[in-house]
């Protein structure tokens, strides 16, 4: 047994890494957290944390609940399926708070140029229009309700001045 | 400030529970989602958008993006008989207040290609995260953990479809969550709420009633760079080989 004569300080330095990695084992412990490692290489808590976010579109079927008289409108019309806050913006707030929250109405000069402004890039079959001489700079609502804008019982092409392509 | 025995024996106590609260985060959450049941994509209808960049706004409203970054953006592609393979790409402010007008005569083809983060099933950009901090989670969805991001930037580079920026103010990687925040309460995504012409539909592929089965298996349907095998689940119709 010559070979382990003096192997004393060997089981020293053996006993002192087996110290060390218990050290780190119980640092590791602490520091790494609970969730690490639930789903993957990653803090499961994570994924919590990102759903747990607030909301700012309350959704379409939100604000349906109250605006049924509105919902009435929009059935049938070219605007059906164009939702609520694709025009009107971000309204969880009015949802939380109805009466202090009070959205503003948008220009709808603004706000219809901004999808039907005649353009050779937008897709064929668009109804699209260009504005001043479409409406001489009066406002869209003069003729058309956002809502539903067909005019008259036309509920196909409108039939406004200029007319739409 | 002198802290007696009996109050450290307190207080320790104390901060061991806050520490963990601190690390399990703030659960406060949708108890009827199941990730397990879900495998989320969007469907993008490339020959229904019309460049409104409605979908842009939203996504800076909803996510508080800042100004100059982008989660979603929308690009103009201007192809020509002559080159096909180069497009004239546009892009003024990631089309958020839409697009300068394009006369009926201009020569060539016109079509808007709105963009986001693909939430690639085998993505490179978690790949390359070296701390764990951006993950496929298990419902489908390339999320970034904020609290464990280094900002780094290898995932940045590693997107091959630039859809990651550093945050300027917080430092760390940024990108589109598919509006996990909002999927998950049974809500569709802001662009997609906000989109006019439903050009953009989410979509969850593991529900065997969603309309995309039935789109892409009538329609021609591709994802972006698909020779990159990223498992891409941005599905376009109506784009050409143009589009990258």
């Amino acid at each position: 047994m010559s070979v382990f004569k003096d192997a004393g300080h060997l089981f020293r330095f053996l006993g002192l890494f087996v110290l060390a990695f218990l050290v780190f084992l119980v640092i590791r412990g602490f520091v790494v957290p609970k969730s690490f490692g639930q789903y993957g290489h990653y803090r499961g808590a994570a994924i919590t944390e990102i759903a747990s976010r607030p909301v700012k579109f309350a959704g379409h079927q939100t604000c349906e609940t109250c605006h049924t008289d509105i919902v009435e409108t929009k059935t049938g019309g070219k605007h059906a399926h164009v939702n609520c806050e694709a025009c009107h913006g971000a309204l969880a707030a009015h949802v939380d708070d109805p009466g202090n929250v009070i959205p503003h109405k948008p220009e709808t000069a603004v706000l219809c140029a901004r999808c039907h402004t005649a353009s050779a890039a937008k897709p064929q079959g668009f109804p699209q229009v260009d504005p001043a001489d479409h409406s001489g700079g009066a406002s869209c609502e003069t003729c058309h309700n956002p809502h539903s804008p067909a005019i008259g019982d036309d509920t196909g092409i409108s039939t406004a001045k200029g007319g739409a392509k | 400030m002198t802290i007696s025995r009996r109050q450290l024996l307190v207080l320790l106590p104390a901060a061991a529970v806050a520490w963990k609260y601190v690390l399990a985060g703030t659960p406060e959450e949708s108890p009827n989602y199941r990730m397990d049941g879900h495998w989320w994509g969007m469907l993008i209808d490339v020959t229904k958008c019309i460049g409104c960049g409605n979908c842009v706004r939203a996504c800076q409203t909803e996510n508080d993006v800042p100004d100059g970054f982008f989660r979603t953006w929308v690009e103009r592609y201007h192809t020509t008989d002559w080159h096909m393979e180069n497009p004239e790409v546009v892009s003024p402010d990631g089309g958020k207040e839409g697009f300068p007008t394009v006369k009926p005569d201009e020569a060539g083809k016109y079509f808007f290609v709105p963009k986001l983060c693909n939430h690639c099933a085998d993505s490179p950009c978690t790949q390359v995260c070296p701390v764990g901090a951006t993950f496929v989670s298990p419902d489908g969805v390339v999320l970034i953990d904020p609290k464990y991001c280094l900002g780094c930037a290898y995932c940045v580079q590693a997107c091959p479809y630039g859809c990651r920026y550093i945050h300027p103010k917080k430092e760390v990687a940024d990108k589109c969550t598919l509006c996990y925040h909002r999927i998950t309460k049974g809500l569709t995504t802001a662009c997609c709420e906000a989109c006019p012409t439903g050009a953009r539909q989410l979509a969850d592929l593991k529900d065997p009633k969603d309309p995309i089965h039935e789109f892409i298996r009538t329609h021609s349907v591709q994802v972006l760079k698909p020779q990159m095998a990223t498992g891409a689940k941005a599905f376009y119709n109506g784009i050409d080989g143009s589009v990258r």
